[in-house]
């Protein structure tokens, strides 16, 4: 459902973008591609994904997991021999990140859980990404290693050191060709700067520096220096009982490289210039957005089903998407007032906020995220469904990642709750809804219409139907 | 009382003995039917609405009685964020401020002084807003500190109000609750210490998030039995804390596939390292 809050601006677009909704308004099918993950009822926690990412030209999808572990899945290459429109993506990748710790000043675990991955964009033949747990971030380094080296002085093949009185003559060690084999190495980390847990990372578009933000403050760090970081944003109040909101996400612009957004928990949108002050300290802003509260729906959930779970920049850097308990927000950067495009993403879920407040779900964080061409955006919802709502269209999807969806290019049938009394066929209650299947990641390639949904420990990959 | 709130406060107090039985949203339900109904700010006037079917009973507690089961689940929500991990602090703050709301509009409408007059005495128990009991850390009870007042809390209210409000919450028993949930949270409750200074808890929790003091989380759970966590576990449904190896999982992935290197630079790149890899030996 789309209520239009304001006059309707269509998105730009961009030039050359593949696939998408076509020359005309067809609306997109998805197919299931593949997924990943154990097929076991039972669930263990470490395997819950916890964040979704492709890199910047969508060959690469990287995960992350509470048990701190990464792994990255590349695309197959479409060979002659295969002329399949689609490509798979298989895994190319597996690292633990980060390890569970212990803070003994405070006597608390720190969990290895990975809050976010950021890819750098590439520069060399090897991939750098950002990962992050609460309080550590690092850089790490992929690269593919597919020759070795064979006939060394002074160790044997086994690797183990020689007698030097037994190397009689030198030689050149020569490259010899070897299976594939892909390493990641941590190249920084980047520790002891906050004292929160981190909810963001977001990198620059200056390819040089990245934010990181927790529930207080936001750090700026140039990926080369580990041990300083710059704080640009702190909202701590000198009295801690004064306390009463705090950051959710942050996100730099995608192409002003001045510029960042950061969004509260009371559903507010600061967006800070960082040419304006030396030190932005305290919650000086360029720009401030919120939406006027709706005084007939208030209610003593209000506040909470406001807090802002993700912020996204579109890929032209005119519009900001943002996140809360039940909808969707689409923001112009040039009006604070409120948002051009607001879509419902489960409203059936208001008369239940009391249960869904009793049982925890309504701290549930969900994502949000654009197509390439900014002309759709995604979100996920419980019961394993997720949403897609196409901004000119106004058209609004309801889809399942599921296990019986899941046969080789078996097309998504569209998914309905039934709100009233009366159930159609296929459809399901809101009672029925099964809240501990919630799809909190996803993400979409940079460029085709392929999707990746974590549904828990398992990735969906769904792709557009071709004819 | 009158006997449609008793019957009222009967039916909520069988509701949440039976809680920890079901998942999902059927037992809270009838709470969300209230909450529907009580979504708009009302006046108050000490009328309950009697409507709606309920195995028979058709009472439907009043927006007060609402409301304070709502203050109550976020105070017990307050005292279970204590975990081994640091808490989440963005919930903290949105029940915290929750509770702050609740609160303000129960000291405007006078409601925690009627209350307060209504209270038939019971036992230690109702005092569920006394969070300090379980946040204060033994600690300051050895010590015997003196717990200064807070003070920022009342900006918020009218000034007269202000010391009334903090001092009633402390006896305030509008609900209660069977005593087998209770008693599982409130085993280690001192009644002597009834001061009772709302506040005073919500700064506690802050603090204990600040971690200000190294040893107050140990104090915290020096006292918990483990009951304390099974109450936990039923009202926030978490999942079981079980890791599997993560050999099991890995085998499901298909292996890496030999990709040729197809681009020139790659292979230069990979040589180089390579050979300043051979040359240091390493």
């Amino acid at each position: 459902m789309l209520r239009a809050a304001g006059p309707w601006r269509g998105c730009p677009g961009r030039a050359g973008v593949a696939g998408g909704d076509g020359g005309g308004n067809n609306e997109v099918q998805w197919c299931f591609l593949q997924v990943k993950g154990a097929i076991d009822e039972d669930v263990a926690e470490a395997d819950i994904i916890s964040t979704v990412e492709f890199n910047y030209t969508g060959d690469l999808l990287a995960t992350g997991d509470k048990g701190g572990r990464v792994v990255i899945f590349q695309r197959e290459q479409e060979t002659k021999s295969r002329p399949v429109s689609r490509g798979e993506y298989n895994v190319y990748s597996t690292f633990q990140s980060h390890e569970p710790e212990f803070d003994y000043l405070k006597s608390l675990e720190i969990e290895e859980k990975i809050n976010k991955i950021r890819w750098l964009p590439q520069q060399n033949a090897a991939h750098f990404l950002l990962s992050t747990n609460d309080k550590t971030i690092k850089l790490w380094k992929i690269s593919e290693r597919d020759k070795r080296a064979e006939g060394y002085n002074l160790k044997d093949e086994d690797g183990r050191l020689r007698e030097p009185f037994r190397v009689t003559e030198l030689r050149v060690p020569t490259l010899k060709p070897m299976d594939l084999m892909v390493e990641a190495s941590p190249r920084r980390t980047f520790a002891n700067a906050h004292t929160y847990h981190i909810n963001s990372i977001s990198v620059n578009s200056d390819y040089a520096t990245y934010l990181s933000a927790d529930d207080l403050r936001i750090n700026l760090w140039h990926l080369e220096v580990t041990n300083r970081s710059f704080n640009i944003v702190d909202i701590k109040p000198a009295n801690m009982e004064e306390l009463t909101e705090v950051i959710t996400a942050a996100e730099f612009h995608p192409h002003q490289c001045n510029v960042f957004v950061y969004s509260s928990s009371k559903g507010t949108i600061r967006l800070c210039d960082m040419r304006s002050s030396a030190l932005s300290l305290c919650d000086q802003h360029s720009k401030f957005f919120e939406e006027p509260e709706d005084p007939s729906s208030r209610s003593f959930f209000s506040e909470i089903i406001s807090s802002i779970s993700d912020v996204k920049f579109s890929h032209s850097g005119r519009y900001m998407m943002t996140r809360d308990y039940l909808s969707v927000k689409v923001w112009d950067l040039n009006m604070e007032n409120r948002p051009v495009e607001t879509y419902q993403v489960h409203e059936y879920l208001r008369s239940k906020l009391c249960s869904l407040y009793e049982n925890d779900c309504i701290f549930d964080k969900f994502e949000c995220c654009w197509n390439g061409s900014d002309s759709t955006i995604m979100t996920g919802s419980y019961n394993n469904f997720f949403r897609t709502f196409e901004r000119n269209t106004h058209r609004d999807t309801t889809l399942e990642a599921s296990r019986e969806s899941s046969k080789p290019r078996a097309i998504l049938k569209p998914r309905k709750v039934c709100t009233t009394g009366k159930r159609k066929k296929d459809e399901i209650t809101v009672d029925s809804l099964d809240f501990n299947k919630k799809i909190l990641h996803t993400a979409w390639h940079p460029t085709d219409n392929i999707i990746a949904v974590a549904a828990t420990n398992n990735l969906y990959l769904f792709q557009e139907k071709v004819n | 009382m009158s006997r449609k709130v008793e019957l009222s406060l009967l039916l909520y107090g069988l509701l949440l003995s039976s809680m920890g039985e079901e998942e999902g949203l059927h037992q809270t339900q009838f709470l969300d039917t209230m909450f529907v109904r009580g979504l708009k700010r009302k006046c108050f006037d000490g009328e309950e609405d009697i409507e709606g079917t309920l195995a028979g009973i058709k009472a439907i507690p009043s927006y007060n009685l609402q409301r304070q089961s709502l203050l109550d689940m976020s105070l017990v929500k307050l005292q279970l964020c204590h975990m081994l991990v640091e808490p989440n602090l963005c919930r903290s703050v949105l029940i915290a401020n929750t509770v702050r709301q609740i609160q303000e509009e129960m000291t405007q409408d006078g409601t925690w002084q009627m209350i307060n007059t209504q209270s038939t005495g019971q036992a230690s128990l109702d005092r569920l807003v006394s969070t300090d009991i379980l946040c204060r850390s033994s600690r300051d009870q050895a010590e015997g500190k003196h717990v200064p007042a807070y003070g920022t809390f009342n900006k918020d209210f009218e000034s007269d109000q202000a010391q009334d409000s903090s001092e009633t919450m402390s006896t305030a028993s509008s609900v209660q609750a069977p005593r087998n949930l209770q008693s599982n949270v409130w085993e280690m409750e001192n009644p002597q210490e009834n001061k009772g200074n709302f506040q005073k808890s919500l700064d506690q929790i802050f603090e204990t998030l600040e971690n200000k003091s190294p040893n107050s989380v140990e104090d915290l759970f020096s006292e918990v039995d483990n009951s304390y966590y099974d109450l936990d576990t039923m009202l926030t449904g978490m999942m079981s804390n079980t890791k599997m190896g993560h050999c099991d999982n890995l085998e499901t992935f298909s292996t890496p596939t030999n990709t040729a290197s197809n681009s020139n630079c790659k292979s230069d790149l990979n040589d180089l390292d390579h050979i300043v890899e051979i040359l240091v030996e390493s």
